[in-house]
């Protein structure tokens, strides 16, 4: 892989720019893989780069239906925090956050990670409450946070309407080292970063099958053969419950659509991103600057990628009370994904009925944010055939025992 | 130059000028110009800077496709950025600046990108900016965002001025586009007597045909004519279809005061639509070629060129050279020879040229080159001229051909937006280079069918004549599937053009080399040239969607309805594989980009959510009340007098009921009534205590749990009588209790005979509270009797209350003797009144939620919320009493007896006081000793309310602790976020006369 720098770039000019070499290998897939990472998004690819980084183990497919970062890696409004409240969450969520610090040099790929800054108003006295016990849990977890007053917001988001007539502004969570990241080039810096490693990206390949053999997993049937391996790795996000009912159990799982949108582009006047909860919305200026705006989820399931205009309706309500500037502009996209949500919110990572088969999913609408922790933490699950401490307590049995991480506790809606 | 004609412009009234502001210079213009050609009429052809480049732009379309024509309009509350200079109409006292650029529109300091272009091509950020790592956040970032961006940010401090609106709609029939195409299959609709709706984003009918020739003289007046006079349909200009969603639901964008802002009245109006069929007759967007130096102000598509001259009488320059690959831009050669001005070449890139038209061009004596193509269009802020070259070849110029504007046509694109936005599919039309909808696969409706179809250009059917037939089968299958009797109707006798036909051209020439595709824009805003393109399918971005995104193509405010055919065609070419492999990127809502504002529609300020007030509110407002919002009630946290704090105030109302009688407005509490045969079942089944047993005129105190075992919910249950129960929930959780009830009623318990009626608001409820709550009621007089044995501990009567029609219950939330008084809403105001007059000798006071909040945590009742936070069972928080262990069921029953659930491990309540009486910090979490495997301190517990005592004059808490009840008389440490710790010792919960002997005098 040759590495990309200004110098690079510069030398490349000189020819017109004719000597790129590809991205990523477009590779037939082969007869046999040690482990087949089902789903080319943000987490099936960072599983696959720390399956090679930390494990050694490269001889690895990544087999994505469509394109590659094409489901709700490419959809999300790029928030990247770890103010959360559980241990499990905020032990997984900083890990993700402090990989992301690192991951344009740990790539070679600008993913444009910008630590910019999140808080989280708080517009009722119960969400006051709730916000000061997150930052007292966050302070144990090693996570900085701290809950700010009204002037400390409106310094950082001049932007913002304090005095609402109807919730006004009675401070928030803030954590300075959150942020965003650009959403494609994560995806893309994985898999070039994988497919250096001598690891296949496979598109256009959509998995048909899961074989197995005296309860073990021993391959998959996909739309260009049927392909074999020791391990499988389901992560497919919204998709998950099909997928996992073709190896032959049930997900407690449901797909709903969640929608995002931005407004035609201004010139810079947020810097940091902002959530409203009580109010549902949250909202941050793109380096293009878009307003990117996110939604809710919608109440009944489906798997269409689009959703219902009354979500969109309640958000943009929720930004023009909350920033009145925003009456001014113009919506210029919505979008959705399918979000896939487990019982309590929180992710699932962990061994499934069938041998040899493990599963990242559930992720709901954090999935963006976890990227490089959530991949992670399933490489070692996979590798090792068991958990380590980040996943520990993310596997399905969670449910069996009633032992729940449930974060909506701490954030009202989206998280 | 470009100039207003002598003669001209259907569109303007030349006997009303108007004036206007562009970059503070004052310039006129007609009634019945958009801002684009009354600039152009200006001789402004320069109107923006692009986005990366920061090039010079000019305008180059006449319609809501325009990609650079874009500015900051108006002042103050008024202000709006990036307006399409060719959707916005003129109107006197309109004011815009240009956008992008820094010092001025001639001269920016941006424009060292464009000198630098050939070192930021496509996604080369991606590739820089990495070192040092800081950099990104300090220098490179800030510096991006600066002069990316486009328009300004509206002030942050000025309230929209404006209003806005929402407008239900039900039809039939709905027709997006008022073409000759819309306006017939309108009326063929309308013809079988279905409700029919037809919108047209211009604010003229006719569209195209109004420039190109109508079918037959005075069709479209003739046609506007008899729609107007039927009752079964309804009109709509300057209304765009914004988005189709599913179940027929579709969004109309009526700009009702755009180009009359002086008038009074909302700004837009935005049109919620439920449609039985949608037909999208929305016509075709003209493609550009892309040939070097194509996005030097002066180039422009070759149907705006004709628009101006026909419909605002401006000529966009002197000498028009016309360049094409398809017939009907020699409609625009032709329309510029008749105007007057000079046509110096048609540059047609077929070999063997045109028909009909090209004769006819030629017969008026315009050059017509056949086979060749503009290798490179020179000038800087203005068009000089066009080299000419072979179409074939790399691009070797033959001859330079000077001219001030060029006019361009890579063939037309259908409109199928609102055929894509709800999973209508494509089908790749080889003949005429298009991707037209595939009427096989349209999007389905709920009930499986198709619902949306096209008519016209919009379906590919570009021939007027074709359009027209097309139309009219759209009109008359719409009507049919929406369940009319439809014939077509009688059409206009056309002869079928005798055009030759288009041949695609992705690139011109050919052969062009990496230095011209350099200068060959696709996206003309994000600066996204056909090397960008080729580049990125070099680099393996191979998929339409990766491209887009490495690129940026199509993600500007026009959305791509420039670029994205050519884009993805110069992909399918590179990649060597069919334009219909290659496929569109998604078509996502809305068509243009719509106000925000309208979206909101009226719910702002004061009515955002509305707010609910109890029938005391008024005088809460006018008695201190210092508002907290719990839901979407507003409820008084305290009532402060004078000087003092809430703190302050907070106290002395605890004090002051404590010692003698407080009121409290306990309206907002939610009251279901749950009635019939099984509503004792019923409520046995969602409580986990047993209510079927409860006696009429008793309470009891229950919970609530999720089918996960979680407290959901807590409140008094009062059996009204054999079949009716009233069920008190929390204020915040009325709308949801009473929603979870129906949902089980409806999908599980749907033959039991029971059921809910949410009475929240038609009841109101007053707390009466203190040592003085009886003969303060006593003094009311009445029928009612509220003594000590006549209304025990947790009872309830109902009567008269002086003149109030009362239902009175005995419970104590405070520890105090107290009642809860609840009158139809009607009367609660004045019971409020008689309370307080008959309290005036006993010091009345009324309380607010804070002092509730602490009396309860006084007398340790767990509040939800606090104590319960959807991870928390009933069980954690010493509540068995409230479990009922006889019954065999209740919901979250089977939850609570998983492994965690049952677990003697779990936390639970206990109360906390500090050593030093200071009060935790709310939230603190009690450390343990040592760190979990992921690094993280051990905790033993948490703070779940904490308040300063007035009572007890010192801290109290409760909190969940591990095995907390077996820990009395322990001291743990809380750390506060500032680093102190606060030392508690664990002990009872119950702070506050733990007999209960207050209560039961």
């Amino acid at each position: 892989m040759r590495r990309y720098s200004a110098f690079a770039v510069a030398r490349e000019a000189a020819r017109y720019h004719t000597g790129w070499e590809r991205a990523w290998r477009s590779p037939e897939p082969k007869k046999k893989y040690d482990v087949i990472i089902v789903g080319a998004g943000g987490h099936g690819l960072a599983t696959a780069f720390y399956l090679g980084k930390n494990h050694g183990i490269t001889n690895v497919a990544v087999l994505e239906k469509g394109w590659l970062g094409g489901g709700n890696t490419g959809r999300n409004t790029t928030i990247i925090r770890s103010n959360y409240l559980q241990d499990p969450s905020a032990a997984l969520y900083e890990k993700a956050r402090s990989l992301y610090e690192t991951m344009s040099q740990d790539l070679n790929y600008n993913v444009m990670f910008s630590p910019r800054g999140v808080i989280m108003l708080a517009q009722t006295e119960h969400e006051v409450r709730g916000y000061k016990r997150t930052a007292h849990a966050n302070a144990l977890q090693g996570v900085q946070t701290e809950f700010i007053g009204p002037e400390r917001v409106k310094q950082l988001v001049p932007i913002i309407n304090l005095e609402g007539p109807r919730y006004p502004v009675l401070g928030g969570l803030w954590q300075a080292r959150a942020g965003t990241a650009r959403h494609d080039a994560v995806a893309w810096g994985y898999a070039r970063a994988c497919s250096d490693m001598g690891m296949d990206i496979i598109q256009q390949c959509e998995v048909t099958g899961v074989r197995s053999e005296g309860g073990k997993v021993t391959g998959v049937d996909t739309t260009r053969g049927a392909i074999d391996c020791d391990k499988l790795g389901m992560v497919v996000a919204g998709n998950s419950g099909p997928l996992a009912e073709m190896a032959g159990f049930r997900l407690p799982i449901e797909s709903v659509a969640l929608q995002a949108l931005v407004s035609e582009p201004i010139k810079p006047c947020m810097d940091v991103v902002v959530m409203a909860n009580t109010v549902h919305g949250y909202m941050s200026q793109s380096d293009k600057g878009e307003m990117v705006i996110g939604g809710g989820t919608d109440g009944y399931n489906n798997y269409t990628q689009r959703g219902a205009f009354h979500h969109i309706e309640e958000t943009v309500r929720a930004l023009v009370e909350t920033f009145p500037m925003v009456s001014r502009l113009k919506m210029l996209r919505q979008w959705g994904g399918i979000v896939d949500v487990t019982g309590d919110r929180s992710p699932i990572i962990g061994k499934t009925p069938l041998g040899n088969c493990f599963i990242n999913a559930g992720w709901g609408t954090g999935g963006f944010k976890t990227i490089p922790g959530g991949g992670w933490a399933t490489a070692e699950l996979i590798a090792k055939g068991e958990p380590g401490p980040l996943a520990a307590e993310f596997g399905m049995e969670r449910f069996i025992e009633g032992r729940f991480i449930d974060e909506s506790v701490a954030a009202g809606v989206a998280h | 130059m470009s100039t207003r004609l002598a003669n001209g412009g259907r569109r303007i009234d030349r006997t009303r000028p108007v004036e206007f502001r562009f970059n503070g210079k004052r310039l006129k213009g007609f009634e019945g110009d958009t801002l684009a050609s009354a600039l152009l009429a200006n001789d402004q052809m320069m109107m923006g800077r692009s986005f990366k480049y920061h090039r010079p732009r000019g305008v180059v379309a006449s319609g809501s496709e325009e990609p650079n024509a874009l500015f900051n309009m108006g002042e103050g509350g008024k202000f709006e950025p990036n307006q399409r200079a060719t959707t916005t109409e003129l109107f006197d006292g309109l004011s815009v600046t240009s956008q992008n650029h820094w010092p001025s529109l001639e001269f920016d300091v941006g424009v060292l990108n464009n000198y630098a272009a050939r070192f930021l091509p496509a996604g080369f950020y991606y590739k820089t900016f990495m070192f040092p790592r800081p950099a990104w956040k300090h220098v490179f970032e800030p510096f991006i965002r600066q002069s990316a961006g486009l328009g300004r940010a509206p002030d942050k401090e000025t309230l929209d001025a404006d209003t806005y609106e929402h407008f239900y709609f039900f039809a039939d029939v709905v027709v997006v586009g008022g073409g000759v195409a819309g306006l017939q299959a309108a009326k063929t609709a309308a013809l079988s007597g279905a409700k029919v709706l037809i919108m047209e984003q211009d604010p003229h009918w006719g569209g195209r045909a109004m420039v190109d020739g109508e079918p037959e003289e005075g069709f479209v007046q003739r046609l506007v004519g008899e729609l107007e006079g039927m009752d079964n349909v309804t009109m709509r200009r300057r209304m765009m279809g914004a988005g189709v969603y599913d179940h027929g639901y579709l969004l109309g964008y009526e700009r009702l005061r755009d180009h009359a802002p002086m008038l009074a009245g909302p700004r837009h109006r935005l049109w919620r639509i439920r449609a039985g069929q949608i037909i999208t007759a929305t016509g075709a967007i003209e493609r550009p070629l892309s040939f070097a130096g194509n996005d030097i102000p002066g180039v422009m598509l070759a149907g705006a060129v004709r628009d101006y001259i026909a419909e605002y009488g401006v000529s966009p320059g002197d000498r028009v050279a016309v360049v094409t690959n398809n017939d009907d831009a020699y409609r625009t050669a032709i329309a510029v020879k008749k105007a007057g001005l000079e046509v110096p070449v048609i540059v047609d890139a077929r070999a063997g040229g045109g028909g009909e038209l090209a004769r006819e061009a030629r017969g008026m004596g315009i050059r017509v080159e056949n086979g060749k193509a503009i290798a490179k269009v020179t000038g800087g802020k203005r068009v000089k001229s066009v080299k000419l070259c072979a179409q074939a070849g790399e691009g070797a110029v033959l001859e330079e051909v000077a001219c001030d504007a060029v006019a361009m046509s890579g063939g037309w694109s259908p409109v199928v937006h609102l055929w894509s936005h709800c999973g209508g599919k494509l089908v790749w039309d080889e003949a005429e280079a298009m991707f037209r909808p595939d009427e096989s696969r349209p999007p389905l409706n709920q009930n499986g069918a198709g619902f949306v179809r096209c008519a016209g250009a919009a379906n590919g059917a570009l021939d007027l004549g074709a359009g027209l037939a097309d139309a009219d089968a759209a009109g008359k299958g719409a009507a049919e599937a929406a369940g009319f009797k439809a014939r077509g109707d009688t059409l206009p006798d056309l002869a079928q053009d005798d055009a030759l036909p288009i041949e695609p051209v992705w690139m011109m020439p050919q052969g062009a080399g990496p230095k011209l595709r350099m200068k060959a824009w696709l996206d003309y805003q994000n600066d996204v040239k056909v090397s960008d393109v080729q580049l990125a399918a070099r680099e393996g971005y191979e998929s339409v969607e990766h491209t887009k995104r490495y690129t940026t193509l199509g993600m500007a405010t026009d959305q791509g309805k420039l670029s994205n055919i050519n884009g993805l065609a110069i992909l399918s070419d590179t990649l060597g594989q069919a334009i219909p492999q290659t496929g569109t990127t998604t078509f996502r809502p809305p068509y243009t980009p719509i106000s925000m504002a309208s979206i909101a529609g009226e719910a702002r300020g004061e009515i955002f959510q509305p707010v609910r007030r109890t029938p005391m509110h008024a005088w809460h407002e006018a008695n201190g009340a210092h508002w907290e919002p719990v839901g979407h009630w507003r409820r008084p946290y305290c009532y402060l007098k004078g000087e003092e704090t809430p703190h302050e105030a907070v106290s002395r109302e605890i004090r002051a009921t404590r010692a003698s009688l407080g009121l409290l407005d306990a309206s907002t509490l939610g009251k279901l009534i749950v009635k019939g045969p099984d509503a004792g079942k019923f409520l046995d089944m969602l409580y986990t205590n047993m209510m079927s047993t409860l006696k009429p005129g008793r309470c009891r105190y229950g919970l609530m749990c999720s089918e996960n075992g979680f407290l959901s919910d807590d409140g008094v249950v009062v059996r009204l009588d054999e079949d009716s129960f009233l069920c008190h929930t929390t204020t915040g959780g009325a709308e949801r209790i009473h929603g979870h009830m129906e949902e089980w009623l409806q999908t599980e318990w749907w033959d039991w005979q029971v059921h809910v009626v949410n009475a929240t608001e038609q009841w109101a409820q007053v707390g009466v509270v203190g040592p003085n709550s009886r003969k303060v009621l006593e003094k009311l007089g009445g029928d009612v009797d509220i003594s000590k044995d006549g209304l025990s501990f947790m009872g309830y009567t109902s009567g008269k209350l002086g003149e109030f029609d009362a239902r009175i219950f005995r419970i104590a939330f405070a520890g105090e003797l107290s009642y809860e008084v609840a009158v139809p809403a009607s009367q609660g105001r004045a019971l409020w009144d008689a309370l307080w007059d008959a309290g005036e000798e006993f010091g009345v006071t009324p309380y607010g939620t804070e002092a509730m909040h602490v009396m309860r945590a006084e007398k340790g009742f767990i509040m939800i919320g606090d104590e319960t936070d959807g991870t928390v069972i009933p069980q954690d928080l010493g509540l068995h009493w409230a479990i009922s262990k006889k019954k065999e069921d209740y919901i979250g029953k089977r939850a609570q007896e998983r492994t965690f659930m049952q677990s003697s491990d779990r936390w639970q309540l206990v109360g906390l006081e500090t050593v030093d009486g200071s009060v935790i910090p709310d939230g603190a979490y009690a450390v343990a000793e040592g760190e979990n495997a992921n690094g993280q301190r051990n905790v033993q517990g948490r703070v779940t309310s904490t308040y300063y005592s007035p009572t007890l004059d010192r801290g109290i808490a409760m909190g969940l602790v591990h095995k907390g009840p077996e820990r009395m008389g322990e001291v743990i440490d809380f750390p506060g976020t500032d680093g102190t710790i606060y030392k508690a010792k664990i002990v009872d919960a119950v702070f506050y006369d733990p007999e209960g002997e207050k209560q039961n005098v």
